[in-house]
């Protein structure tokens, strides 16, 4: 218990508890199984988010296409899934039987050769994890080598994403097309649909995703993770202390990968289907968002975000659907203007001190967010001509120069 | 099949290219001002040419319910409008959101994806979720035939001059006017650009809007290819960004050629392949140049 304490932190465990609590024992207690199931299904989109708040919160690398790698380990899952329902016995009407109904409509008579190992547990597991990751290799090795970060990442990203959804909807016959696989029945004759398979699911999904928060907790505790936030922060210095940044980032990029594989796999196994509707650039956007809103730097955090924008999606598409959209963009404009880490941030910032203020001394008054002000006041200084230098868009830092920020005490 | 016969053919795939060539050089070309000159990434970009585009809409049903007799000439002021409204839009975008975020360009891509959606619910509250065309002029229908066998879309040429009256009037504005000399001074050195006395602010901004009222132009134009939805901008954003990461961002020329070398390549594909896969081939191709050339293909030569 100490050694957990030594790398976790008090306040830590009790967040991770508190979570625990949630999703084990509240949330199953109080929801039925239609609902738990909709649960389970956002908390596959926490995964995208915890690899999120590695990659972005932690390693400052923003990804547009987490969907991608979400949508290749949904895929992994549901082929193998797919390829069990499809078994001689049950697609008997078909012209070819044994092959995926999808395949039988494209007029395709045999199964392609890239789908054959995919009648493995194993081979199926095994890929879902690797395949993502070694995609995320290959597109983070070839730019984080050549020093493309930022901005140019994000687009590539993005196109990245757009190819494989175009790629999914066009090759029909072998992927689903637009409708994706569905009716994906049992696992190893284990029939997924059931109330009680259900329930198995989701506590399975749960445990992974408490194993993903340790698993990124405990390398954020690590030196590495003091060395992606230093990356973060000041990238050149430490490149000039002798560290290969670069390789830093692929690592975390991978990681960010395989966590949103093993989420699309639990996706494919809760929902009983995968599409490209998981893939491409909305979706991705989508699952920034869920870590945005939670806390970037905050891995309980992105969890408790993932399920607040998912349940007021639901909510208020099922009920007031012309609004949905306007608090999306309320959500994207507000975390990003107002409260830049999201609820975690504010919590921090005020639940904390006033539970701590409580037991302990008076609490710290919270810090103001310098950067909506000082810019304000940019504007009117920006007139005269003895100022630019200071204001010239160096607006974040600009207070510390002590001539025009807000009056620092 | 004769000379002339495959003759027609390779002519009117070379202007199918040439018609993608200038449908994307437009959409890139307000993104080369926003995005290549000021780095600011603006995922609402396709949304300020939908907004163009649902101009043209309006002036169409306006002219033909009030002013019939008007409709030969609607279209050329309506583009001008669009240019106006987008501008606007474009102004009042960069006062409330992008100028508070120019130092955290990965926020100002969250933000302007908020303002996407914003706009797109807007879009459909007004206008329904269904897809619009304006009423096109009658000059524009039809299509233009030089020789036997030969057809030639005047949709497709319309579009293809005003792009190459876009793109020079972009070229002029930024290379010989006193705003453009005063946006290119600021993307070289802003602080350097403020010491001079020049007000990098107020150029930010009229810079943004000019970016957004060429999108207006851009997407007026579209409306003589294909139809109008609330979420059509997105569908071309992807491919604005692509065009001008590709032809290497700061550079005008780049993105004139990226355009050319995207659209040709795609439409040759498309030739042999399916569409789908014509266009897997070209942004795998994309890619792949990006990743091993990352500053794209004319990079500007600036000490960093």
């Amino acid at each position: 218990m100490t050694k957990l304490r030594h790398w976790l932190g008090t306040s830590d465990i009790a967040g991770i508890v508190i979570l625990a609590l949630v999703i084990l024992v509240v949330m199953p207690l109080t929801a039925d199984i239609f609902r738990l199931n909709l649960i389970g299904k956002y908390l596959t989109y926490a995964f995208v988010a915890v690899g999120l708040v590695m990659l972005w919160g932690y390693g400052g690398i923003l990804s547009l296409g987490q969907g991608v790698f979400f949508g290749l380990g949904g895929y992994c899952m549901a082929m193998f899934l797919k390829l069990e329902a499809s078994d001689p016995e049950s697609t008997k009407i078909q012209s070819t039987p044994g092959i995926p109904d999808f395949m039988d409509w494209n007029q395709i008579t045999q199964l392609p050769l890239w789908w054959e190992p995919f009648r493995h547990l194993p081979f199926a597991i095994f890929a879902l994890l690797f395949v993502p990751t070694l995609l995320a290799f290959i597109v983070g090795f070839a730019m984080f080598k050549r020093r493309v970060g930022g901005v140019y990442f994000a687009i590539i990203t993005q196109a990245v994403a757009l190819v494989l959804t175009v790629l999914i909807i066009g090759q029909q016959g072998y992927t689903g097309g637009v409708n994706g696989m569905t009716d994906l029945k049992t696992m190893l004759g284990w029939d997924v649909r059931t109330d009680s398979a259900k329930y198995i699911l989701y506590y399975a999904n749960a445990i992974l995703l408490f194993g993903a928060i340790f698993l990124c907790r405990w390398i954020q505790k690590s030196k590495l993770g003091t060395l992606l936030l230093a990356m973060r922060d000041k990238e050149d210095r430490v490149r000039f202390s002798g560290y290969d940044v670069a390789n830093f980032k692929v690592f975390v990029f991978c990681l960010a990968a395989m966590l949103c594989g093993i989420g699309g796999a639990m996706f494919a196994l809760q929902v009983g289907f995968m599409s490209p509707s998981f893939v491409g650039i909305v979706p991705s956007i989508e699952m920034v968002i869920f870590a945005a809103v939670g806390g970037r730097n905050s891995l309980v955090g992105a969890v408790y975000g993932t399920l607040l924008v998912n349940f007021g999606k639901t909510y208020f598409s099922e009920s007031f659907p012309q609004l949905w959209l306007f608090l999306m963009a309320a959500l994207f404009i507000g975390v990003v203007m107002a409260f830049p880490n999201g609820f975690a941030g504010l919590f921090e910032d005020f639940v904390k001190p006033w539970l701590l203020g409580k037991r302990e001394k008076k609490p710290e008054t919270p810090a103001v967010p310098p950067v909506a002000p000082v810019t304000m006041q940019d504007d009117d200084v920006s007139k005269t001509v003895t100022t630019r230098t200071v204001d010239s868009g160096d607006a974040v830092s600009a207070p510390t120069t002590g001539r025009m920020g807000p009056a620092t005490a | 099949m004769t000379a002339s016969e495959i003759w027609n053919i390779v002519m009117m795939q070379g202007f199918a290219g040439l018609s993608l060539f200038s449908v994307l050089l437009l959409m890139g070309l307000g993104l080369a001002i926003i995005f290549g000159q000021m780095g600011v990434i603006n995922m609402a970009h396709g949304e300020f040419m939908t907004i163009g585009a649902y101009t043209i809409f309006l002036a169409s049903t306006l002219t033909e319910t009030y002013a019939p007799g008007l409709m030969p000439y609607y279209f050329l002021i309506a583009i001008g409008i669009a240019f106006v409204l987008a501008f606007a839009v474009g102004w009042m975008a960069e006062w409330a959101l992008i100028r508070h975020l120019y130092r955290r360009p990965l926020d100002t891509l969250l933000a302007t994806w908020g303002l996407s959606l914003g706009m797109q619910q807007i879009f459909r509250s007004t206008f329904g979720a269904k897809e619009v065309s304006p009423t096109l002029p009658e000059w524009l229908m039809g299509s233009w035939s030089p020789a036997e066998g030969l057809d030639i879309p005047i949709n497709g040429l319309f579009v293809l001059a005003l792009t190459v009256l876009v793109a020079g009037g972009v070229f002029v504005m930024l290379y010989r006017s006193r705003w453009g000399l005063r946006v290119r001074a600021t993307v070289a050195n802003r602080t350097m650009a403020n010491a001079i006395g020049i007000n990098t602010k107020k150029t930010d901004r009229m810079t943004f809007a000019i970016g957004c009222g060429i999108a207006g132009v851009a997407g007026a134009a579209f409306t003589t290819i294909g139809s109008t939805g609330p979420t059509s901008g997105s569908l071309y954003i992807v491919d604005a960004f692509l065009v001008v990461t590709f032809g290497g961002a700061a550079s005008l020329f780049g993105t004139v050629a990226s355009a050319f070398g995207i659209a040709q390549a795609q439409s040759i594909t498309e030739f042999f392949l399916t569409g789908s896969m014509a266009k897997v081939i070209t942004l795998l191709a994309i890619i792949t140049i990006l990743m091993i050339r990352p500053q794209g293909l004319f990079a500007l030569k600036v000490r960093r």
